[in-house]
């Protein structure tokens, strides 16, 4: 009994303290929240300037305006452009995608970080994009047409009436993207960026001590995926107390 | 009638296809201020098609819409500009879910007019107690009733100082009991001169406060005439097969 808890605190020793190592797993940590964060940030941008060329294409197809405007052919290209890169980003694995940015866009840089974060950003838009476009379209196209009756145009009636209800709709969605961002940065260890995941990967490798690295990098992970759905959860309830 | 008033709205061969489905065949018609034109007809015969063809929610494969001396089916102008000036009332209300009454009326006149949100507020608040609902002003629509709901839509559309009200079935949503207050708030509009196209089924609001009903049928106007005329001495058979089934 003694031998096996002796055991344990060396192993235990090995993969935290020796060498400080800890300090390994708080950088590779920090290295997994920016990657994430940023990415969160790129695909929010991405996905919602996606939604708007999708969504906008749409009302034009419905609206059955009888001139064909300069701006209709240019909605035309750009919805086809993000039809593709929405099509090419789903259909392909995000380890391929991590490897096309840093083995080949990346091929001269050093920054392997700025690599990741532009690949789950790109990632993460085609999701991000498709939410919202499902949440613009969940609103009742009355609201739309009230708007436009009132005399907003388009973008206005985007900006105050449909965009604040469908991003109460999407909310859930959205946060559950962002919770398989975080989850999915640890492929970035597959190109040996030093994230969570590939500190981990490395400290067992060093330490022979499988137990301690991996199940402290799953804590860890476990730890930020529950905080983010209690964020979530606090800030759903915010927005749905503030009307009715 | 004296036909010296201004010709708020003119349709001259107003037609609307929906692809394959022809439902607006050629209308005309003249709207001059003050009027009160009710649209009757039967259920799927292009009336709706017709009143959104006027603020340009669909638009027209063929005709031209003159409002306020502008043609606003030419594309070039800006139809934005012009919607300010057609209040629209729609079946299924359309408020703001996410917005308090107040600011359901305050958006237009604050976003689009550039009044001060005072001034709009005082506005609103003034409308709101025209029609009984002034202690309305900060609840949500959820939290009223559904001809709550339709009173708060009208005087969102009056909110913007509109020269004509368009109704699209306004009371066919509500539950019967709630019918009466909204029919009296148009009335009033009515009575105060406001220019309007209604769309309904209620004869009796079209008898007592229209000046000019249509029979909308099969894509076309069969019948138009004053109350009197349109209600006893109806000519074209297809109408008075409708008269004697809603009367
Ligand atoms: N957006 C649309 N797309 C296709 N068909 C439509 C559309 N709107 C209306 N219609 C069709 O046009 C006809 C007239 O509809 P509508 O104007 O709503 O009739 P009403 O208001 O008199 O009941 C109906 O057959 C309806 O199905
Ligand atoms: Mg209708």
């Amino acid at each position: 009994m003694q031998q096996f808890f002796s055991d344990l605190w060396t192993s235990f020793e090995k993969t935290f303290i020796y060498d400080d190592r800890w300090k390994f797993f708080l950088d590779g940590l920090l290295a997994t929240l920016r990657i994430a964060f940023f990415a969160a940030l790129l695909g929010i941008l991405l996905g919602f300037l996606v939604a708007a060329v999708r969504s906008t294409y749409d009302m034009r197809q419905q609206s059955g305006k009888r001139a064909l405007r300069f701006g209709d052919v240019i909605i035309k290209i750009l919805n086809v452009i993000c039809n593709v890169y929405i099509t090419v980003i789903r259909g392909t694995p995000a380890v391929i995608q991590v490897m096309i940015m840093y083995f080949i866009v990346f091929a001269n840089s050093r920054n392997k970080e700025l690599a990741a974060v532009l690949s789950f950003g790109i990632n993460s838009g085609a999701y991000v994009a498709e939410i919202v476009r499902s949440g613009i379209m969940s609103i009742d196209k009355g609201q739309f047409e009230a708007s436009r009756s009132l005399g907003f145009n388009y973008t206005s009636t985007m900006y105050h009436i449909i965009l604040p209800q469908a991003f109460k709709n999407i909310l859930p969605a959205l946060g559950n993207e962002f919770i398989v961002l975080v989850k999915e940065t640890s492929v970035a260890a597959y190109v040996g960026i030093a994230e969570l995941t590939y500190v981990g990967n490395l400290i067992r490798s060093r330490t022979y001590e499988a137990f301690f690295p991996l199940i402290a990098v799953a804590l860890i992970y476990l730890v930020i995926v529950l905080l983010l759905t209690f964020l979530l959860k606090k800030l759903e309830r915010r927005l749905r107390s503030s009307d009715h | 009638m004296t036909t010296d008033r201004e010709v708020l709205i003119e349709v001259q061969g107003l037609q609307k296809s929906f692809g394959e489905l022809h439902v607006l065949k050629g209308i005309d018609a003249e709207i001059r201020r003050g009027d009160v034109m009710v649209v009757v007809g039967a259920s799927g015969s292009g009336k709706s098609t017709f009143l959104r063809c006027l603020n340009l929610l669909e638009h027209p494969t063929g005709g031209t819409i003159t409002f306020e001396g502008v043609n606003i089916t030419d594309p070039s102008v800006n139809i934005n500009l012009h919607r300010q000036k057609m209040g629209m009332v729609f079946q299924q209300f359309n408020l703001f879910p996410h917005k308090t009454v107040l600011k359901n009326m305050t958006l237009g006149p604050t976003k689009l007019l550039h009044q001060s949100k005072a001034q709009a507020e005082k506005h609103a608040i003034e409308l709101l107690e025209r029609v009984g609902l002034a202690d309305k002003a900060n609840a949500y629509p959820n939290q009223l009733s559904g001809g709550q709901k339709q009173r708060v839509a009208i005087v969102r559309a009056l909110a913007m100082n509109p020269d004509v009200m368009l109704f699209d079935e306004p009371t066919s949503a509500l539950d019967p009991e709630m019918v009466g207050e909204v029919l009296e708030v148009m009335k009033q509009l009515a009575r105060e001169g406001m220019t309007m196209v209604v769309v309904t089924h209620e004869m009796g609001f079209a008898r007592e406060v229209g000046s000019q009903i249509v029979f909308v049928d099969e894509g076309v106007i069969k019948e138009r005439s004053n109350p009197k005329d349109f209600f006893e001495n109806p000519q074209n058979p297809r109408l008075k097969d409708f008269l004697s089934k809603v009367l």
